[in-house]
This record gives C-alpha cells, sequence and structure tokens, in this order.
C-alpha cells in the first residue's frame, strides 16, 4: 500500500516536474510546480514526517501563489497566445541534466549504504521541536538571522529608490 | 519502500530542475528550476534520515533549514529579478550579460 502510494506520488512529482517547463504558459507552470510540491509533501508524510510534510504543502501552496502573481508580471508567453520558444542552448541542458540524472541515479542504486541505526522516534515532531529547542537552536537562531537579513535586503533590492537616492529627487518619478 | 528508491525520486527531481535552470530564459523560469532542484534535496534528506539514523533529529532539522532555504531563495530572487527589470529592462537571462568576461 505504502510502495503504491509512493509510486503514485513520484509519478505525479515528476511528471508535474516536467510539466513545469513543457506547458506553454508560465502561469500553468507555476501551478504545476504547486503539484510537484504537494506529492513531494505528500512522500515526507509517508516518510512518517507529518510535520515537516505538512509544512511542505502549506508553505509552497502559499508561495507558488505568490509566484503566480510575478508569473503573470513577468510573462512571455501569455497562456499560450503568443507561441515561443522559452529556451536556450537546449541540447546541452539536456545533455547535462541526463547526464546528472545518470550519476546521481547509479550512486543511489549501487552505492552500499549502510544499515539503519535506531528505531525512528515514536513521535518525529515532538522530537524535532526538542531538538530545535535544544541541541540544534544554533541552527535555528542562524536560521531567524538569515531570514530576518532576507526580509531587509529583498526590500532594499526591490525599492524603487536606491540607497543614496532621496524620496523628492527629480530625476526619479 | 527503500532508500534506493526515494534516491531515484530526489535524482529525477534534481534533473527536471537543472534542466530548466539551464534551458529557460525568463529569469522567473530559472529560478522554478532552481526550487525544483531544492525539492529534490528535500526528498533526498527526508530519506537519508528515515532509512539510515532515524533516532537522531539531524536529517529533520537538515530538511527545515532546506525549507528554509528555498523561501530565501524565492524571496531574494525576486528581489533581484524586480531591480533587473528595473534597472535595465532585462527579463530575460541573455539581456542580463553585463558581467560576461
Amino acid at each position: 500500500m505504502a510502495v503504491v502510494a509512493f509510486v503514485v506520488l513520484a509519478f505525479v512529482a515528476v511528471a508535474s516536474g516536467v510539466a513545469v517547463f513543457t506547458v506553454d504558459s508560465m502561469a500553468r507552470a507555476t501551478f504545476a510546480l504547486a503539484l510537484s510540491f504537494v506529492a513531494v509533501g505528500g512522500e515526507l508524510l509517508l516518510l512518517d514526517l507529518g510535520y515537516l510534510g505538512v509544512v511542505t504543502v502549506l508553505m509552497m501552496v502559499m508561495e507558488m501563489a505568490l509566484m503566480a502573481v510575478f508569473m503573470v508580471m513577468f510573462m512571455m508567453n501569455p497562456a499560450g497566445l503568443m507561441p515561443m520558444s522559452m529556451l536556450h542552448n537546449r541540447r546541452g541542458s539536456l545533455a547535462v541534466s541526463v547526464g546528472v540524472f545518470v550519476v546521481l541515479a547509479a550512486g543511489s542504486v549501487f552505492v552500499p549504504w549502510p544499515t539503519r541505526r535506531g528505531e525512528p522516534p515514536a513521535d518525529p515532531t515532538r522530537a524535532l521541536g526538542e531538538a530545535i529547542m535544544g541541541s540544534k537552536m544554533l541552527v535555528m537562531m542562524a536560521v531567524s538571522a538569515v531570514l530576518f537579513a532576507t526580509m531587509v535586503a529583498a526590500l532594499v533590492l526591490a525599492t524603487a529608490r536606491g540607497r543614496y537616492d532621496r524620496a523628492d529627487s527629480p530625476e526619479r518619478p | 519502500m527503500t532508500l534506493p528508491m526515494f534516491l531515484l525520486l530526489a535524482s529525477a527531481l534534481f534533473s527536471v530542475g537543472l534542466y530548466g535552470a539551464l534551458s529557460q530564459q525568463a529569469v522567473v523560469m530559472v529560478m522554478m528550476g532552481l526550487e525544483l532542484m531544492i525539492n529534490g534535496v528535500t526528498v533526498a534528506a527526508a530519506a537519508l534520515w528515515w532509512f539510515l539514523a532515524p533516532q537522531q533529529p539531524d536529517g529533520q532539522v537538515l530538511v527545515l533549514v532546506v525549507i528554509a532555504a528555498m523561501t530565501v531563495e524565492m524571496a531574494m530572487g525576486f528581489a533581484v529579478v524586480t531591480l533587473l527589470f528595473r534597472s535595465s529592462d532585462a527579463d530575460m537571462t541573455d539581456m542580463a550579460g553585463e558581467l560576461r568576461g
């Protein structure tokens, strides 16, 4: 049962990942990517990672909803009305990515992975919570500093007025 | 379910994302490719935690960091895309070649 669920979700994840780069419209590509993330969240649920799976689904659905707005802003081929190629160096990138897949797949199949050490905790979410509030607290503090820096940096970069422009400077609207 | 199955899925997601990041012209589509690559990393980290060392929480913490990295990547990416478009009217990677050597 779990294997069937794994295969179905894996197929959905990869197929919608491929669809991201094959559909006509960039808005559709965004929703294909959201579907891929939902399938990956399902795979995490299969691994008993209830919290991380749900967080992935919720965050990525929200993120893709925001992304759709940006996609509409920067759209090259709105709803397939203006057919054009959105690609460059197609053959080279295909060769590189197929090569990378072959190397990674060979590694995942042929590497003698060590056997499992220890049993999973009864409640992985609780184990994660205790880890980030205890032994792994430095990780979460670093992440929070990075997130704060991201907020400031994104605002500084995206604002129309640069660091040294005044609000009423004449050369800017 | 075995570890190689999950790692194969992760490799497939990573390679599809790599293809997109290399081949797409629109900067925002390149970011979609990057997101798909990080998606594969999430699967790999979670599977390595579950199948190799489920007693330590390190793998779960790694997945959490990867998800945070994905968010940061998108926020900074869109800020840079907006800046690029505003400064040089470029929304395609080939139009942003100022650093070409």
